[in-house]
């Protein structure tokens, strides 16, 4: 028996008698379940089994801490308005923001932050990590970390480009839709229909293989494939908003089908919008990252995470996790805009207000 | 002592809650005492906001979201509701404790027959097996006097009217026959001539099962009819309680007499101008219907003059709001015309000149839906000076100061706020501002004061009289509450079925002979005295009662 492991079981026993005196339910609840836990884990994992637990509890409460600072502090730095909502979202929003922050600090400052350059062959293929490649080397020898540093300006730009786009066609031809009602609705709706109908990965192949797969095909073609989902959405919303007594109101006063939108409709729907833009988005990127994967998307040798799996995808026979950074990145951005998204629906769901 | 103790069903003791508000508590019920006996129907009246249904939830135990009861008790059958566990309350609400809420339509999930939603309590609290629940449900459908009580409970919500619901779901609360029922302005949205027979309808079946109730209302008339004492609240604080007779004879504190006096505000009727003057709007044979339906309006004819004011009343169904949409132009007619100063207007809204839209009008019943949430008071009142006056800068806003002064709101506090910060009569009179911008000269008013209190609503007649002086406004007001007629109106529309039934000046509609509609409408509005439900009743029979009045009134 170690130190370790005496003060590691002292310090949680001790923590869930705390709760439990002081009848804080809930925390006596998870502080005594996780002691039960490691304890069935220490008699079967030995030592190295409380490590990892500890290591994990360690992350998540950085993590919640590092959230909880981030959203004091945005709550002080915003405006009045912005800082209180802000103040009543929940943690996981705040984490989001802030890996989504960080994010965009990367991609933005990928040359300064970088150490080489996306393409600069700098040491052996596979070359483990150390003091001057952090993440180790890719396949030709190129530094891990400054692609995926550069990566994030690439993959993320363009999918943002992508999405932005949907969403401009997308709710114009919705919002239209709406107010002018009859053969322009029909003929956006079947329209929308005929591109929704067609596998959207089957016909981001069929697109690029005729136009070539330079960027600007890429973002358009994905743009196209996910403007009918935007399109459906805010015809949607904006259905519900055109029926308001206010908009009978402003028709009666004789404003035209600009003004409505604008002044009207617009500022009612925007709370969904915002919401589908953030899953949009993460939708665009997956997409992009799969095309990536399969040679179509962003062309070698630019930085790309998706594909930056594929490049490295044969390490992983060899037990190394390098193939997988590119992924987690992946990931990690994708559960952070859910968590925003998910923040927003709440707020847009009618629960406040 | 016990035996009164025992008599005492309800008891409710410095009750205090909070709401949540700007992140903070803010306390809105200030410690309320009530005591209520097995039997016995209290009466709860006052303005919105004045805690009403806040008291009546809470006397299930019940907070809303973004509500805690945070002081005082509440003592049911000598259980205390306050510290009592969720799973337990559960029990008690629906079986011994039922709640009626104000609109039916909107309570009944449309997507289940109502016998199935009746007879979900008793099944569930294992009270009745489903058939003898059905059974029950049938017995208590005639006794509410529902038509087919056999087989009305076997249709969906949306095939029965709104009165109908409104009884249904009175025979839902009483499905486990509860202790306490909790009624909460259930025939606020009904028409006067429906609301009678739910009124009758829900008196009987309390008093037959001797069921004691909270009657939340803020129509007076309503409640001298159903309460055995009344308490009058304002702002979260109580004013004064006695026994309904008491409480209308002779009002002790300020606040509720000056309740007991809204009704008196009449201005003085003005005589059609005797030239030949020709109107301001004239409704000629206009027939109307919705696409490719039955007609909803039918040879309809009226003339509005200058500086006078027309009232259409009917019960909703009848064709008024229609042909408000025939005037402005959103509903083509299908025959006849409008005509304003003479001249026909086109009958499409997008075919009329930017001054023709300007000259009509309207004002909304829901200041909610008719100002749009997102936009800044200063920009709903500023928007048609800027589109038909084509005012900028500082004229804009000089005219905006303007308008916020005429309809008496401080433009230094309201120039920049949004429509949800308003409360709902301050809503209306930005709505009235916005119809006002537009320099109209006549303005459709539908059902303007009908989701208002009476101390409000009183304020808005008051102001509407003192513009359409001010400006000669010709106004067109669409209601079914024949007080606000009496006080506003100079001639009166009476609407049945898409049909003009009786039209003519004030003073004559309100004399007899009446039409026998008129005369069903204008006997069917509560009074003040709580003998009336018996004597109508007594009079009409009590099978001729709403439904089955308007159908034997259509006979005659």
């Amino acid at each position: 028996m170690s130190t370790f492991v005496i003060g590691y079981y002292a310090a949680l026993i001790a923590a869930s008698c705390l709760a439990a005196y002081f009848k804080k339910r809930e925390a006596f609840l998870l502080l005594f379940s996780l002691t039960l836990a490691s304890f069935v884990l220490g008699l079967i994992g030995g030592r190295p089994a409380l490590n990892t637990i500890t290591v994990a509890a360690a992350v998540i409460a950085l993590a919640a801490g590092t959230a909880y600072a981030w959203r004091e502090f945005l709550a002080i730095l915003l405006p009045r308005e912005l800082a209180k909502a802000i103040r009543t979202a929940p943690l996981t929003a705040s984490f989001g923001l802030f890996v989504i922050f960080t994010y965009a600090v990367m991609g933005i400052f990928a040359p300064v932050i970088a150490p080489f350059g996306e393409a600069e062959v700098i040491a052996g293929a596979f070359d483990p990590p150390s003091e001057a490649l952090l993440l180790g080397a890719d396949q030709l020898g190129r530094d891990m970390f400054s692609r995926i540093v550069y990566g994030a300006r690439n993959t993320v730009g363009l999918a943002l480009a992508a999405t932005l786009l949907a969403f401009f066609v997308g709710a114009i031809a919705g919002l239209f839709a709406a107010v002018k009602q009859g053969w322009f609705d029909q003929i956006m709706g079947r329209g929308a229909d005929v591109i929704m109908s067609i596998p959207s990965l089957i016909f981001a192949l069929l697109m690029l293989s005729i136009f070539g797969t330079n960027l600007m095909v890429i973002v358009v073609v994905v743009a196209i494939i996910y403007s009918p989902r935007v399109f459906r959405l805010s015809r949607a919303v904006a259905g519900n908003v055109v029926v308001m007594d206010y908009i009978e109101a402003a028709s009666l006063r004789g404003e035209g089908t600009g003004y409505l939108i604008r002044k009207e409709i617009l500022p009612n729907s925007m709370a969904p919008l915002i919401a589908e833009f953030g899953l949009e988005f993460c939708f665009v990127f997956l997409l992009m990252a799969g095309l990536s994967f399969l040679g179509l998307g962003i062309q070698p040798p630019t930085a790309d995470w998706g594909s930056m799996v594929r490049e490295n995808a044969l390490l992983i026979t060899f037990g190394e996790i390098t193939p997988l950074i590119p992924a987690a990145a992946i990931a990690l951005l994708t559960v952070a805009v859910n968590f925003v998204v998910d923040w927003m629906l709440f707020r847009s769901s009618g629960l406040k207000d | 002592m016990t035996e009164r103790n025992n008599n005492i069903l309800l008891k409710i003791r410095g009750l205090r809650i909070e709401a949540y508000a700007d992140e903070n508590w803010v306390e809105i019920v200030h410690g309320v005492n009530l005591t209520l006996r097995r039997g016995e129907v209290m009466g709860l009246i006052g303005e919105s906001g004045a805690g009403k249904s806040t008291i009546g939830l809470a006397a299930m135990g019940f907070a809303r979201d973004g509500c805690r009861i945070s002081g005082g008790t509440v003592e049911f059958d000598g259980m205390e509701l306050t510290t009592t566990p969720q799973s337990d309350l559960r029990i008690l609400r629906g079986a011994r404790i039922a709640y009626v809420a104000q609109s039916a339509a909107a309570s009944f999930n449309p997507a289940h027959r109502i016998i199935d939603q009746h007879t979900e309590a008793p099944v569930q609290y294992r009270i009745q097996k489903r058939m003898a629940a059905q059974e029950d449900a049938m017995t208590l459908y005639e006794k509410l006097r529902l038509p087919n009580p056999k087989e009305i409970g076997f249709r969906y919500p949306h095939q029965v009217s709104g009165g109908q619901l409104q009884r249904a779901m009175t025979a839902m609360a009483m499905a486990c026959r509860p202790d306490l029922i909790i009624f909460d302005e259930p025939t606020t949205a009904l028409d006067v001539t429906t609301q009678i027979e739910v009124l009758a309808a829900i008196r009987d079946i309390v008093n037959e099962y001797n069921t004691a109730a909270i009657y939340i209302t803020h129509d007076l008339a309503v409640v001298a009819q159903m309460a055995d004492r009344i308490k009058v609240l304002l702002k979260g604080e109580e004013v004064e309680t006695a026994a309904t007779e008491q409480m209308l004879a002779s009002p002790q504190k300020d606040y509720t007499k000056s309740l007991w006096a809204v009704r008196s505000f009449e201005r003085p009727q003005k005589e059609r101008p005797v030239n030949s003057e020709t109107p301001v709007i004239s409704v000629q044979n206009v027939d109307a219907s919705y696409t490719s339906g039955a007609k909803v309006l039918d040879d309809v004819s009226f003339d509005v003059f200058a500086g006078m004011t027309v009232a259409v009343v009917g019960e909703s169904g009848s064709g008024k709001s229609t042909t408000a949409r025939c005037i402005t132009g959103l509903l083509p007619p299908s025959r006849g015309q409008v005509l304003f100063r003479g001249q026909p207007l086109p009958p499409r809204y997008q075919d009329r000149s930017k001054d023709q839209l300007r000259q009509t009008q309207m004002i909304y019943q829901m200041a909610d839906t008719a100002l749009n949430p997102k936009v800044r008071i200063s920009e709903i009142i500023g928007r048609p000076a800027q589109f038909y006056g084509g005012l900028k800068g500082a004229a804009l806003k000089n005219r905006v100061d303007e308008l916020l002064d005429l309809i008496e709101l401080d433009p230094a506090r309201f120039y920049n706020r949004f429509p949800p910060e308003l409360s709902g009569g301050q809503k209306q009179r930005v709505g009235i501002a916005r119809a006002l911008a537009a320099e109209p000269s006549f303005i459709i008013c539908d059902e303007v004061t009908s989701a208002l209190d009476q101390l409000v609503a009183e304020g808005i007649l008051k102001l509407l009289d003192r513009l359409q002086n001010e400006f000669n406004l010709a106004y067109m007001f669409i209601t079914h509450d024949l007080a606000t007629v009496k006080a506003i109106a100079d001639e009166v529309v009476v609407m049945r079925n898409g049909k003009v039934v009786e039209q003519g000046a004030k003073h004559e509609m309100f004399q007899p002979p009446h039409h026998p509609y008129t005369d069903l409408l204008l006997s069917s509005v509560p009074e003040m005295d709580p003998n009336w439900l018996t004597t109508v009743l007594e009079e009409r029979g009590v099978d001729n009662l709403g439904e089955a009045a308007t159908a034997s009134s259509a006979q005659q």
